[in-house]
């Protein structure tokens, strides 16, 4: 089981792979994610469902190469298990309960960063084929953090795609685009971020300015990823939540993204204070 | 006469080497010290160890055997009524239940029928022992979800009858609490959860992890696509509960869950493992039951200088004692009547203390305990880097969420009666997803009775 049946880099630090996984083929829907554990001895990781396929029974992850346990999944070799491969988790997108007839000619604005274009794929397909009318900002550091471009312009109306340097798309970040959208009097029914949370944060100022609706789609620290550990825990509105359970999609304006990124970076630096006292030989 | 002699104690780990290692604290006994112990057991004709168990195991009876030098036939006697005895042998309150009945307790010890269970269980365990006595397959199919303490009780239960029994389980390993929940230096996971879970697989269980029932696969495709007959829900604890207080989501604040998680199942303390897990230099513990004791021992071992803090007074002390009498041999430090208030952050958001009130206890409650009450203006400052919150779960709501017609009360947990059945047919649960946080033997009881309850269900529906 959970064999890798596809990999392919899409950069030289992004790799997609599909795995065989049938239960959770079955069963994804838009804006869900699974959890990785490559081997015995690895973390379980939470990644973004980017694809799946019922008839075949494989589910495609897109995973960045950011930390060692993100590293070790993208070595796994096509024809290579991972250990476990868990999911569907967290709620599906809300639009998925909707009617048909209510997506139908409907206009989403989908806002991307680098990674976050995977998740936000089934999204966009999904509405796409539901007859919505989708347009969609990809914004990245640089051209080799831009993924999956045919793929989206196959299920969107438009593609925007802005990159720090200019060296892919227009020079610029994502709400450059959204001013621009926005300001010149397109109209959106509803907007959803999915990137980096610092993106998400800026994005979410941008919709407040043309009272856009946002959701996000929060990616915290997790371990068991099931509704038992609290670790993922955001505060919504003033309450405290679960990204596992009650997430991982969230209405923007109520997230305190300033904690959420403070959260998740809260392993990063315990690691580093113990590389550093490897380092001076105390430890 | 034999209650003349006295309880047989027990060997530990020194608690100065312990505090240091997770290797189990309790050796258990050898084989002397156990016919010793058996010895003192007075064989009474109305057993009321034996009503005081969950399960119903027949103590008196397998310690007999014992006495007889036949530990292959105690284990036997076990092993009709419990799949786990080497668990229950290490992790069971016996103290409120078979041993908090024996009659020798009233003026003395009682039997140290725990110890006892332990020893016939780690016997057969070394010597190859198991017991897989089943009825014919009857060939109908029945899915247990969750692979805890209640869940492989009941799928126990119903395999030795004959059912074609499926546990699914949402994490990588079989065992539910048993794995993620309970240290290793309390309960070995190799030695003793993984070879109970594999005896049951041996009893024709078959174990299904990484599904997730309620989003991997739905109640309804377990009954309609995959022709289950019968679910039992054992799906436990579920989030974490909180104070409420300000500064409970700083960096350096986990539940206890989460704590004991990365450290159990995904063995945090292990540098082999990649999973970290953060233990500062001063940690506080929130909480006063076996949870809380587990996480400040085990961030005890990781390095840390440990303070337990506790809104009552030792008496109401919701852990076993002897974990709280270990914790304390270990070095931890115990603040009884203290409550905190707030939990302070650094400027980068980090834990650098914890805000307590004093408490006093006032008047008696529902439940009987005296209630504390806040000292007014004795708030005080402990320093920590590291705040683990014990203050129990909720049930996990993934499950009823995600299922029409299972009925949930006001506290989150599933409607069921006596017997386990929920508000829909044909499913029935038990454990902490019905009762909330309590034992696992209590949890295996309500498994059991569960499966007996199936097992009646399922032949009137012939």
């Amino acid at each position: 089981m959970y064999r890798i049946l596809k990999k392919k880099f899409l950069t030289p630090a992004i790799c997609l792979m599909e795995v065989d996984a049938p239960r959770i083929a079955h069963a994804a829907q838009p804006g869900q994610f699974l959890i990785v554990r490559a081997g015995e001895k690895s973390e379980r990781i939470p990644l973004t469902i980017c694809d799946y396929d019922s008839e075949k029974g494989s589910v495609t992850i897109v995973t960045q190469e950011v930390g060692a346990s993100t590293k070790k999944i993208c070595h796994y070799e096509e024809g290579e298990s991972f250990a476990d491969v868990v999911g569907p988790l967290g709620q599906p997108s809300e639009f998925v309960h909707r009617a048909p007839q209510e997506l139908a000619g409907s206009r989403w604005l989908f806002i991307a960063g680098g990674l976050g274009t995977a998740p936000v794929y089934p999204q966009a397909k999904y509405l796409h084929e539901a007859g919505a009318c989708v347009d969609v900002i990809i914004g990245a550091r640089n051209k080799d953090l831009i993924i999956m471009e045919d793929e989206m312009k196959a299920v969107c109306d438009h593609l925007y795609i802005c990159t720090d340097d200019g060296s892919a798309g227009e020079k610029g970040v994502v709400t450059a685009v959204m001013d621009r959208l926005l300001g010149g009097g397109v109209k959106y029914d509803q907007a959803v971020s999915i990137g980096p949370m610092i993106m998400m944060k800026f994005a979410t100022l941008k919709a407040k300015e043309y009272n856009l609706p946002l959701t996000v789609s929060l990616n915290t620290l997790m371990v068991d990823g099931t509704g038992m550990c609290g670790a993922c825990r955001v505060t919504i509105a003033g309450k405290t939540r679960f990204a596992c359970v009650d997430g991982p999609e969230f209405n923007a304006y109520d997230v305190d993204f300033d904690e959420a990124m403070r959260r998740q970076g809260m392993y990063r630096e315990v690691e580093k204070e113990l590389d550093h006292k490897c380092n001076i030989g105390l430890h | 006469m034999a209650n003349n002699i006295p309880r047989v104690p027990v060997r530990e780990q020194d608690p100065a080497v312990r505090a240091h290692n997770f290797e189990e604290v309790c050796y258990g006994y050898n084989e002397q010290e156990a016919l010793l112990e058996a010895s003192r057991c007075l064989h009474c004709k109305n057993p009321r160890c034996m009503s005081a168990c969950p399960v119903s195991v027949r103590i008196p009876d397998f310690i007999a055997r014992i006495v007889a030098h036949d530990f292959e036939g105690a284990a036997g006697v076990i092993a009709k009524d419990s799949s786990l005895p080497a668990i229950c042998g290490r992790v069971c309150p016996q103290e409120t239940q078979c041993e908090g009945s024996c009659v020798l307790g009233v003026k003395g010890q009682p039997v140290a029928i725990g110890k006892l269970e332990r020893f016939v269980a780690d016997w057969s365990r070394e010597n190859g022992k198991v017991f897989l006595e089943k009825a014919p397959s009857n060939g109908i199919k029945v899915a247990v979800v969750g692979s805890g303490p209640s869940g492989l009780a009941c799928a126990s239960d119903l395999a030795k009858w004959g059912y074609d029994v499926t546990v699914f389980e949402a994490l990588h390993k079989a065992g539910g609490v048993l794995q993620y929940g309970i240290p290793e230096f309390r309960l070995p996971k190799q030695k003793v959860v993984e070879h109970e879970v594999d005896n049951l697989r041996k009893l024709g269980v078959r174990i299904e992890t990484d599904v997730v029932v309620g989003r991997t696969v739905s109640l309804d495709e377990l009954f309609d696509g995959e022709q289950f007959k019968a679910v039992f829900i054992g799906s436990g604890a579920g989030l974490p509960r909180f104070m409420g207080i300000p500064g409970e989501n700083l960096n350096g604040v986990s539940s206890a869950n989460e704590f004991l998680t990365r450290n159990n199942l995904m063995h945090g303390y292990d540098p082999e493992y990649d999973t970290p897990v953060y233990s500062g230099r001063k940690v506080v513990v929130v909480g006063g039951g076996n949870v809380a004791m587990d996480a400040a021992r085990t961030a005890l071992r990781l390095g840390s200088q440990v303070t337990i803090v506790y809104r009552r007074t030792e008496n109401e002390l919701p852990a076993r004692r002897e974990e709280v009498h270990h914790a304390k041999e270990e070095g931890i430090e115990f603040r009884m009547l203290t409550n905190p208030v707030e939990i302070l952050g650094d400027e980068r958001g980090w834990v650098r203390g914890i805000r307590c009130i004093r408490m006093e206890l006032g008047e008696p409650d529902a439940s009987g305990r005296r209630s504390p009450v806040p000292v007014e203006g004795s708030e005080f400052d402990i320093e920590a880097d590291t705040v683990i919150m014990s203050l129990g779960t909720s049930p996990n709501p993934m499950l009823p969420r995600s299922t029409h017609g299972i009925e949930i009360n006001r506290k989150g947990c599933i409607v069921a009666d006596e017997h386990g059945l929920t508000t829909r047919e044909m499913v029935f649960a038990g454990g902490d997803a019905v009762t909330g946080a309590a034992t696992v033997i209590l949890a295996m009881g309500a498994g059991r009775r569960a499966a007996a309850a199936i097992h009646q269900a399922l032949q009137l529906g012939k």
